[in-house]
């Protein structure tokens, strides 16, 4: 659960500065991430996700490499938790 | 044992096997702190393409090892209490408290829920008013933003349902407490890339100074450890000691200062008790005064007793380095991950459960 998985923006929607917030796809898998910390990035973006927030951009070659490995190490599970919890 | 093929880049995977094979002349003992780290050494067989003079010992960077029983017990009871819901990472459900795990809390018939982010224990809480909803705030500085976030955006939407129980740790702090113990062996640290992607390389600075130990930032693929390893060795044949970067295409200098920021908003730098370890000054976050209206521990005035660690676990040995899973009386005997006696046989991250699934198979 420590890692930070890398993921692309498929879209932004910008409230305020804490409530940036947009859908990010893990290789088909897509989560609301907040976007706060990482105030330059843009639709189609990719960035690195820790527990639904990201905390900085990466190229997208990076981004597909490291997203493979993880999920071959079987660190890309938590995505499938539900949002309540259930 | 992997083939050399399997790996992302296998040319520059035996280029640094060799290159540390070629400048290894004397015996070093590395740690590398993160518990990501740890996995990929150990499923990806790295340990044993080093050279024998080279130990890798692992270390406290994985938060479901280190959280305290006591802390654990917080959080049951807070499970326990009516009309709460209790909010974690899945992997923390496992942990033995003093008497039971939140997974038995849950099968008890407590609310107990996994969440992938603590900022949708808020959404929950927003869904239900008529409960309390507390998030299991543990993680590394990696973590702390993300949980940091989740109080002021429970602020900023005026929720009086929501509170977080803390705790935080932080590395440098623990490597300081590593390097002063007396039975300290290592030569070397290899610091956890996530982690410094939030709070930059200049805060391990002193500590490389101070106790005259390389500090490698490294990532947790196997061609990322073993640079790193390579990049550590280099400077202990040479005898330098100093703060390097292997994962410069994660880590910034300085950080994420927007991350560091919304760290400070919400924490204060506090003591930490380690599970096996022991209380380590000023190396966590609690909440802070501004915002202590969501911290469950004032919130629900908790007070329980100091509980004790199970004596049968050796995890503080081996976080601090002295000690291999294997050394363990009760490793794959009476501590099995299905039923674990401590917390590193818990996460996959955890060296103990490491060395179960993957070096057993040797
Ligand atoms: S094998 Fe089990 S009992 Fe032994 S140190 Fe590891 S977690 Fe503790």
């Amino acid at each position: 659960m420590c890692l930070a998985i890398p993921g692309k923006i498929l879209t932004i929607n910008a409230l305020d500065d804490t409530f940036r917030t947009g859908k990010v796809s893990f290789g088909g898998i897509q989560k609301e991430v907040n976007l706060c910390m990482v105030p330059e990035v843009q639709v189609g973006d990719y960035v690195l996700v820790h527990v639904g927030v990201a905390i900085g951009k990466v190229d997208e070659e990076e981004a597909q490499k490291v997203f493979n490995y993880l999920k071959d190490m079987g660190e890309v599970e938590e995505l499938q938790t539900p949002p309540d919890g259930k | 044992m992997k083939y050399l093929t399997e790996y992302r880049d296998p040319e520059l995977v035996e280029e640094f096997i060799k290159e540390i094979h070629r400048i290894t002349t004397k015996p070093w003992t590395l740690m590398e702190i993160c518990g990501g780290q740890t996995h990929s050494l150990v499923k990806n067989g790295i340990l044993d393409m080093l050279p024998d003079k080279i130990t890798m010992v692992h270390g406290p960077g994985c938060p479901v090892c280190v959280t305290s029983v006591s802390v654990i017990d917080e959080a049951i009871y807070l499970a326990e209490q009516p009309n709460t819901i209790m909010c974690s990472f899945g992997d923390m459900l496992r942990v033995p408290g003093s008497k039971k795990s939140l997974l038995e809390a849950k099968a008890e018939g407590a609310d107990v829920r996994i969440l992938y982010s603590p900022l949708e224990a808020v959404q929950l809480a927003k869904q239900n008013p008529d409960k309390q909803v507390v998030f299991f705030a543990v993680g590394f500085e990696t973590t702390a933003p993300a949980n940091a976030l989740s109080v002021v955006h429970a602020d900023q939407m005026g929720l009086d349902n929501y509170s977080i129980l803390a705790s935080h740790v932080l590395v440098p702090p623990a490597m300081e407490a590593i390097l002063s113990d007396e039975e300290n062996l290592i030569d070397a640290f290899l610091a956890a890339g996530h982690v410094c992607t939030i709070m930059g390389i200049d805060e391990y600075h002193p500590v490389a100074e101070k106790y005259a130990c390389p500090i490698v930032v490294t990532g947790f693929e196997p061609v990322d450890l073993l640079q790193g390893i390579l990049m550590a060795v280099q400077q202990l044949e040479k005898g330098e000691y100093k703060v390097d970067n292997q994962y410069a295409r994660s880590v910034q200098r300085e950080g994420n200062r927007l991350a560091q920021d919304t760290i400070q908003k919400v924490f204060a730098v506090s003591d930490r008790v380690w599970r096996g370890i022991g209380n380590i000054p000023q190396s966590g976050y609690e909440v802070n005064d501004r915002y202590k209206n969501y911290n469950a521990r004032i919130k629900f005035n908790i007070d329980l007793p100091l509980a004790e660690e199970n004596k049968e676990c050796i995890s503080g040995d081996i976080m601090k380095g002295l000690k291999k899973p294997k050394q363990c009386p009760n490793f794959g005997t009476k501590c099995k991950p299905e039923h674990p006696l401590g917390a590193p046989m818990v996460s996959s991250e955890g060296a103990c459960a490491a060395y179960y699934h993957y070096a057993a198979q040797e």
